[in-house]
């Protein structure tokens, strides 16, 4: 680790102004940035800790019903208190361990969009808005590849909200190293159809699969996705799994999915 | 009854309560008054030409005490190893040298080519980086095969190529091993990997090298399982210091698994720049460095041939096995593929003939050497295997297989250079068949099947080889070490015992079991016996713990010297008793004259010793201090046979173990729960070994499984309850306590039992897979069935 200063601001629009500093960079759970320190692969030159922000902290209902999680809440929390929302919860307890937990935030998670992390898929899946220092963005526009996102330099989550789906599940097939998700799917079904969301497999990060949308909108059922694939050609391929096989573990996942969620 | 103490009570672990609150010594608990740090800057390239090294800038640095680099250990000698294998043609192995830091040549990535030293680590590591380094690049050698073609890139130019030796055993079989093949009914044959793996002891390396000028004496603080065969091979070898002027301390240690037995540059060098910066100089190494500079295990890629005759007899064994050195000889590393791997090719089979190839390769990856088993799994791997396979293919029961192929008669002298005291290997397969439940497996399978699940048995046996022995002949065979083990039994005034132990524990329990086999001989109890070890200052000698040879060789030599401890306390109570020494009786603690009511106790006896006012002093010497050396006669041949039980998802290829039982035969047990607990621990790795664990590198030499996020270890949700069993117990013959070691045995038998499980389960789907090659990672196993 590189030396750096340390700040820890009590409101958004004091984080917004310390982050305006040259090099200053955000630090929600410091479950990526810390290790990434440690190996001296980042060298900010100030770490403005989002923790101590109130205002971006805790899960409640809006007014049109989503479920609104303040950017700096921990996974822990979410699991324990996104009750309105099943999966999501669900989805959040079943990140990392306990340390991580309740270190880690959705804010940094969703900042970061690592191509195997879940809650990118529950955000996309669910068609989340993520709202900021600074505007609002629709899943569907935020994520914008592996590591790459929408947001500006030194713009910061706030709160991210969920419109709560009809049924949804997320099945996450673990790494056997990392434990992030090697393939991981969520299914979400609304009234007006249903989105599919899919991390871990895709050199382009979390994505969309629009085939399985459209065959799921008509029938909500496992059978639904029978014969459907999808192409492996621009997947990860590592130690752990071929693009093929990870081609092959969206439909299982996904199937497992709307078995689960139906 | 459980027994309360003594020989075959579950006493808890004494050591443990220090470890788990906190107040344990580890190496990196030492900080000594004025210690610098050191970073060492470590080659991000597998294999090139250094050009130049400028540490002008990083000298200049804040805090930074002193800049090493290769030229500074031109002098120095090198890393030496510990065992010179001979080759098929009688030539010795070729024998490069192992520079502290690196000479002219970076050869695997990891490799430190120079060292700071500075106040601080993270001053240390900021000069580290103003430190520039010009490589110029080669093409690197990661796999055997290729290195050892014609005008392959070598690794050691000094060197005619790539092979460190070729290596026939036993040779002079080989034509009849040959012909056997000619003539079977039936041969079966398999090339298979066993895959390289990371040790990851809990505890990371750690050295601390402090220097006294005013009586010119060097202490080492390591991580080790052995300090004084550091001392030796450091002092001797590398530094130039006598015995008599270095110290070495291995204090608490967290985990070993054979990666802390080795000599490594790091000691060395803190050892050497203590005195050169006339500072304390420690390093601690980082999960990350580990990974890169603790010496591999495994990485063995073999082609097993079985023969058979008509009645299905195993007739001849013949393999040829490519053994991955690394870059450099770690200290026991050519021993590993050989002598502790072609020597337990037998087995628990009575096959007649066998023939081991072993081509051991220079490569530009980090140094292979022992890892817990160290070469008696492989060996075990590629025979259970080719075992298996060969009964199904002959459409037999692989456990009728094995039973008929069993050897019962015991002493047993193996085609492969050994003899077996004692066995029985029918004893430990019953007793897995009833622990195993193997007649409810139907009902279960059936059961998986109906969740969708594909389900499968595996069956194996394993002989392991422990406490290797004895020293002339290990001499013989290129041991460049005695394989003895010496204690000290120190008796205090008041009756209190020390036992200072060549065994090292770095979590094995050595504390708690060494102090029972005394308590047990003197009939004392076992809180007066205080077991030191670790300190060449306080223990005279001793040759360390792996190889699971610590109960079996360092165990009898505390024996030995607690019988001569007992025999001249007999002397003193008969001084006493005024009664003849071959009348006295030691029992319970107390020395009495055989048929009378007359008896001194223990403590008076001791007492006696250090004050000696009634005592025959014109015939013994005051004071009650023994040492003893053991030299066994033999190895000790635990022997087991296991099960795996596992469930295979056939959309995803995932594996799970539901059920795993062992049943071991260690002969006689000191301590029933600190056994079950080193089997447990060594399952664990086996199957971590055989379902997670796989250190890959690129084509580039560069290691792809550099952390925990892609070096899978095994997780306690990956492993099932197991159920272990040592009840059959043939006790060695020629040891003390009749004891055989029981540290490795787990992830000896383990690999081979899930390997065998899983592709019982991919063929009852009617599968056409014979092999998968581990770890049986969930996309390895979908790929095996959908290729
Ligand atoms: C052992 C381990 C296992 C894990 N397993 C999983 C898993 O299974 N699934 C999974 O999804 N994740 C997993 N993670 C990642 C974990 O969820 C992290 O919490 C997450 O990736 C980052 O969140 P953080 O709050 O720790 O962010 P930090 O590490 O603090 O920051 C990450 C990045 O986001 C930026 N940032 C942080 N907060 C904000 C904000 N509010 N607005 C804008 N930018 C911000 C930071 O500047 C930084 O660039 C694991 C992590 C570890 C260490």
């Amino acid at each position: 680790m590189y030396n750096f200063e340390f700040a820890k601001p009590s409101s958004v629009a004091d984080a917004v102004a310390a982050l305006g500093e040259e090099d200053a960079q955000a630090l929600g759970g410091g479950q990526t940035l810390i290790p990434t320190l440690k190996q001296r692969l980042a060298s900010p030159t100030k770490l403005v800790s989002l923790k101590g922000i109130s205002e971006m902290q805790g899960v409640c209902t809006g007014d049109d019903g989503a479920l609104c999680i303040g950017g700096a809440t921990c996974h822990a929390t979410v699991a324990a208190e996104a009750g309105a929302y099943p999966a999501l919860a669900s989805t959040a307890a079943h990140i990392g361990d306990p340390a991580v937990r309740n270190r880690g935030t959705i804010g940094g998670s969703l900042a970061n969009n690592d191509p195997s992390a879940c809650y990118p898929a529950a955000a996309l899946a669910s068609g989340a808005t993520i709202v900021t220092n600074s505007r609002e963005i629709a899943a569907d526009d935020y994520f914008q590849g592996m590591f790459t996102t929408a947001l500006d330099e030194g713009e910061i989550i706030t709160e991210v909200r969920f419109p709560v789906p009809e049924k949804a599940n997320y099945q996450k097939f673990v790494q056997p190293a990392s434990r992030f998700a090697l393939v991981g799917v969520y299914v979400a079904k609304f009234a007006d159809g249903v989105r599919v969301a899919i991390t871990g497999a895709s050199n382009d990060g979390v994505f969309r699969w629009a085939e399985a949308e459209a065959a799921l909108s008509a029938n909500f059922s496992a059978d639904a996705i029978d014969g459907l694939s999808l192409s492996g050609d621009d997947m990860i391929s590592d130690l752990h799994g071929t693009d093929a096989y990870r081609a092959h573990l969206c439909a299982v996942m996904t199937k497992r999915a709307v078995a689960a969620a139906a | 009854m459980p027994k309360d103490g003594g020989i075959g009570a579950s006493s808890k672990r004494r050591e443990d309560v220090r470890f788990l609150t906190g107040a344990g010594n580890y190496t990196d608990d030492i900080n000594i008054h004025g210690q610098a740090h050191v970073f060492f800057l470590r080659s991000d390239i597998a294999h090139g030409t250094i050009t130049s090294v400028d540490t002008s800038a990083a000298e200049a640095m804040p805090g930074v005490v002193k800049v090493f680099t290769g030229a500074d250990f031109e002098g120095v000698g090198s890393i030496p190893c510990g065992w010179q294998v001979t080759d098929r043609h009688g030539d010795p192995m070729q024998e490069p040298a192992h520079p502290v830091l690196a000479q002219g040549k970076v050869r695997h990535v990891g490799e430190p080519i120079a060292a700071v030293v500075a106040e601080t680590l993270a001053e240390a590591r900021d000069a580290a980086e103003a430190i520039s380094v010009d490589i110029a690049e080669l093409p690197a050698v990661v796999n055997m095969k290729d290195a050892l073609k014609d005008g392959a890139t070598k690794v050691h130019d000094d060197l005619t190529s790539n092979l460190c030796y070729d290596w026939g055993f036993v040779e002079e079989n080989k034509d009849a091993v040959n012909k056997a093949f000619d003539e079977a009914a039936h041969v079966t044959s398999l090339e298979l990997v066993n895959n390289r793996l990371v040790a990851n002891p809990m505890e990371p390396r750690v050295a601390v090298g402090e220097y006294a000028r005013g009586t010119d004496e060097h202490t080492l603080y390591t991580t080790s399982q052995n300090p004084h065969v550091i001392r030796l091979l450091m002092g001797a070898f590398v530094l130039g210091i006598p015995e008599h002027k270095l110290r070495v301390v291995a204090p608490d240690v967290g985990g070993g698994f054979g990666t802390k037995i080795f000599h490594y540059q790091e000691e060395a060098f803190c050892t050497f720049a203590a005195k050169a910066c006339n500072r304390p100089v420690k390093w601690t190494s980082s999960r990350s460095e580990a990974f890169i500079s603790d010496a591999h295990g495994r990485d063995h890629v073999t082609k097993i041939e079985l023969a058979l005759d008509a009645d299905n007899n195993f007739t001849a064994i013949r393999t040829e096995t490519h053994a991955n050195m690394g870059a450099y000889l770690s200290t026991f590393a050519p021993s590993v593929p050989t002598w502790l791997h072609g020597t337990l090719m037998a087995g628990n089979y009575k096959t007649p003939l066998i023939y081991v190839n072993v081509k051991a390769v220079f490569t530009n990856t980090v140094p292979v050497d022992a890892y817990r088993g160290a070469g008696r799994p492989e060996a075990t791997f590629q025979l259970e295997r080719v075992v298996d396979k060969a009964a199904r293919e002959l459409g037999v029961d692989p456990i009728a297989l094995r039973r008929q192929n069993f050897i019962t008669e015991f002493p047993y002298a193996t085609p492969v250079a050994v003899e077996y005291d004692t066995g029985d290997y029918h004893a430990t397969m019953d007793k897995l068949e009833e622990m195993g439940d193997f007649a409810g497996f139907a009902a279960r399978r059936a059961e998986s099947e109906k969740n969708g699940k594909l389900r499968g048995l595996g069956v194996n046996c394993y002989i392991e080889a422990c406490g290797i022995a004895p020293s002339n002949l290990v001499g013989q065979l290129g041991a460049r070490a005695g394989l003895y083990e010496s204690a000290t039994v120190r008796v205090n005034a008041t009756g209190g015992l020390v036992v200072m132990t060549g065994s090292h524990s770095h979590g094995q329990g050595h504390e708690t079991s060494f102090a029972q086999v005394v308590a047990e001989m003197i009939g004392i109890d076992e809180s007066m016996i205080e077991i030191v070890h670790g300190d060449t200052s306080k223990v005279p000698m001793g040759m360390g713990t792996y190889g699971s040879r610590s109960i079996a060789v360092g165990g009898s030599a505390m024996v030995r010297a607690t019988e001569k401890i007992i025999n001249k306390a007999k002397k003193i109570a008969s001084h006493l008793l005024e009664a003849s020494e071959t009348d006295i009786e030691l029992k319970d603690g107390a020395f009495s004259v055989a048929g009378t009511d007359k008896s001194v106790a223990w403590g008076d006896v001791t007492l006696a010793a250090y004050v000696p006012h009634n005592y025959p002093l014109e015939d013994i010497e005051p004071g009650l201090e023994e040492t003893a050396f053991y030299d066994p006669s033999n190895f000790t041949y635990p022997s087991g046979a296991y099960a795996c039980e596992v469930e295979v998802d056939p959309d995803t290829g995932k594996v799970s173990i539901e059920r795993f039982a062992a049943a071991d035969d260690f002969g006689n047990i000191i301590n029933p729960m600190i056994v079950t607990g080193q089997v447990h621990g060594g399952l664990a790795q086996g199957i971590g070994q055989a379902l997670l664990e796989n250190c890959a590198y690129d084509e580039n030499g560069q290691l792809l499984s550099a952390s925990y996020m892609d070096y899978a270890m095994p997780r306690a949700d990956d492993l099932p309850m197991f159920s272990v069993d040592h009840s059959c117990q043939t006790p060695c013959t020629h040891n003390p306590l009749g004891v055989k070691g029981c540290g490795e045995a787990g992830a000896i038998g383990s690999p081979p039992a899930v390997v065998n499980a899983v592709v019982d389960a991919l063929q009852s789907a009617g599968k056409d897979v014979t092999h998968v090659d581990m770890p049986l990672s969930p996309d390895r196993v979908w790929a095996a069935m959908n290729g």
